[in-house]
């Protein structure tokens, strides 16, 4: 089981919402699409599920060219950033609702509807209308809706964006367990890094209509083909530096800060990418090389802590674990992990990984 | 924490009093007041009690025209809803055709009831009116100021080129607000048409057409000058609604007294109706 997108395009009027797109996604794997709100995720996927038809291109599904056939005809589930589901049904016929019209017997549909249920711990609100229930249960049942099919192709559009944090943390984790021995391609869309982190498979990350990079979500995350890529697959945004290197010698054309590099590439200028977690106030591990900053702004999320500082006429963000606050305005000392650094040539692609 | 007290802040309250007072409790009041007494000239009251009431309650011409009233106002709710979601369907979604469909929609809205029915009146004229020659001129026999089914045909026919848009433009709003991956999640699973309007477009317009129906239950209820202009609640008075009868007897024959307790009877009517009704619906809506 394969689907296959061949020179995909989608315009409307003179826009360009896709360009020219090959991707090929593979049985069992969940696949991320990751990019900024209109990076082109949300219609990139009405297009594999049939829902949109691309301007040119040619979509294949299980070596059978799908383009422009039916939504209906495409064995597809679908789900949505707002909690879609029929409003007059309860929670069992919502889910049993794609069941009843392919005309699965009511014993069987009982008895899938009941699994789901039990698997998306909605078992205990069968009975209820969907707007009797959180925002949690509502997309739990929308969840539900998709997965009771049996789908070959599942697309789930920024599903947890409208759940609150908790709600979303606790949904999260229960994700990939959901997809796991399922005989299907599940295409997730979304707007954040960690998301795409925590639930493995393959990523490809999206700016203004164009797929960027396509590959393992860690080697996606580790080894970004371009500066673009880095930054899509950032969050908070990574932290851009031209730097300067003479032999094995690197430095920012903004200070004097010098480092070695192992790194085989002719001299001349680039630019680094620095993640917020490689950059901590403290000296911990490989975060070693000393730069002085002056506090920007200090915030805490989480259990980490973001301070954003200048050096020189550059501004940076670093990440450090625990709670804490600085004054605004404070000079103080970070240290940055040079390992971790990724350099980029002038036309901003990958050189190597330091 | 201590409440701090300034008298002053009634000064913003008393001006609402009075105006309240003035547009709605001391007219409201005047014809409490008729309803229990007998007035004479002067100024004279003799004390009733609820003779008036009871003599509305069982009158025979105060149920007529409650009946006509209700067959009325069932008439057009019938036509005026259906007919009124059916166009908000059809119209468009986008493009030009929106403000120009909008603008045509609302026309009727902004005609001043009196000449809504005066241009009814000229149009439906059997001799020179432009619908009622042409009715007969195609061979049937139209005239409603004579025949008492021409009477409320024209009298409905009025009513729901006039009111329908009210229904349309708030079932278009309400179907504006269904977000389209609600369509597409239907499409995904192969919904047909009618199952997407009574599963999902119904539904989701339950809130504008209890408003809907709510509004024109109340206006149709209350209808008075378009008929005024139209019929004069005539031929005899197959056409004098609740109101139009209230006025005639009223100031027809200056019945100061039963028009009174008619018009507070009539208010109660409004008054339940709409209260049953509402809360028929949003029961529902917490249930479900």
């Amino acid at each position: 089981m394969s689907l296959e997108l061949k020179n995909v395009e989608k315009k409307i009027g003179l826009d360009t919402h896709i360009y020219s797109t090959n991707l090929k996604l593979e049985k069992n794997t969940i696949n991320i699409l990751l990019g900024s709100t209109l990076a082109g995720k949300t219609t990139l996927m009405q297009i594999m599920a049939g829902l949109d038809k691309p301007t040119s291109g040619e979509i294949w599904f299980n070596n059978e060219n799908v383009t422009g056939m039916k939504v209906q005809k495409r064995n597809v589930s679908m789900v949505y950033q707002q909690f879609i589901n029929y409003p007059n049904f309860t929670v069992y016929d919502n889910i049993a609702s794609p069941l009843k019209i392919t005309g699965v017997s009511s014993d069987e549909t009982k008895q899938r509807v009941g699994k789901v249920a039990e698997l998306l711990k909605l078992s205990g609100m069968l009975n209820k209308k969907p707007n009797e229930l959180s925002g949690g249960q509502q997309q739990r049942t929308a969840l539900a809706r998709a997965l009771v099919k049996d789908s070959d192709l599942i697309l789930l559009d920024e599903p947890l964006a409208n759940l609150d944090f908790k709600l979303r943390e606790e949904l999260r984790e229960e994700l990939p367990k959901l997809f796991e021995n399922r005989d299907c391609i599940v295409v997730y869309a979304t707007t954040e890094p960690s998301e795409a982190l925590l639930l493995g498979g393959n990523t490809a990350t999206l700016q203004e209509g164009k797929i960027i990079q396509y590959g393992k979500t860690l080697d996606t995350y580790n080894k970004p083909n371009s500066l673009v890529s880095a930054q899509v697959f950032s969050d908070p945004p990574m932290n851009i530096a031209k730097i300067k290197k003479t032999g094995d010698q690197c430095s920012f054309l903004q200070n004097d800060i010098q480092w070695k590099t192992k790194l085989n590439i002719k001299d001349g200028e680039y630019k680094v990418g620095i993640r917020p977690h490689n950059i901590t106030t403290y000296k911990d591990g490989n975060n070693t090389l000393e730069i002085k900053g002056k506090v920007l702004i200090s915030e805490i999320s989480g259990s980490e802590s973001l301070i954003h500082f200048t050096n020189g006429n550059l501004n940076w963000v670093s990440l450090s674990n625990g709670v804490f606050q600085k004054n605004v305005g404070d000079e103080m000392n970070l240290y940055m992990n040079t390992d971790e650094f990724v350099y980029f040539d002038q036309n901003e692609r990958l050189v190597s990984n330091g | 924490m201590n409440k701090t007290v300034n008298q002053k802040a009634w000064f913003f309250v008393i001006p609402v009093f009075v105006l309240v007072a003035f547009n709605a409790i001391i007219p409201l009041m005047t014809v409490v007041n008729y309803a229990f007494q007998e007035t004479f000239g002067n100024n004279v009251f003799m004390w009733e009690g609820t003779r008036w009431f009871k003599q509305i309650m069982l009158s025979e011409r105060f149920h007529a025209s409650l009946g006509r009233q209700f067959l009325f106002t069932f008439i057009i709710l019938f036509i005026q809803i259906p007919l009124g979601i059916a166009i908000a369907l059809t119209m468009p979604k986008e493009g030009i055709g929106v403000p120009v469909c909008l603008v045509l929609m609302s026309m009727p809205l902004l005609i001043p009831w009196n000449v809504v029915g005066a241009m009814w009146n000229i149009f439906a004229l059997p001799d020179i009116g432009f619908l009622g020659h042409s009715l007969n001129a195609l061979g049937f026999d139209y005239n409603f100021t004579q025949q008492i089914g021409d009477a409320w045909f024209t009298t409905i026919l009025m009513d729901v080129w006039h009111w329908t848009s009210l229904v349309v433009l708030l079932s278009y709003a309400g179907l504006r607000s269904i977000q389209p991956a609600y369509y597409q999640a239907a499409e995904i699973d192969g919904a047909s048409r009618w199952a997407i309007f009574t599963k999902i477009e119904l539904p989701k317009m339950k809130k504008v057409l209890t408003i809907a129906i709510l509004l024109r239950f109340m206006d149709s209820f209350m209808i008075y000058t378009e008929p005024f202009v139209l019929t004069g609640g005539g031929p005899g008075n197959a056409t004098a609604f609740l109101s139009i009868d209230l006025v005639k007897m009223a100031l027809g024959q200056f019945d100061l007294g039963p028009a009174a307790a008619m018009s507070l009877i009539y208010f109660f009517i409004v008054l339940l109706v709409c209260w049953v009704f509402y809360t028929l619906m949003m029961r529902n809506e917490e249930k479900s």
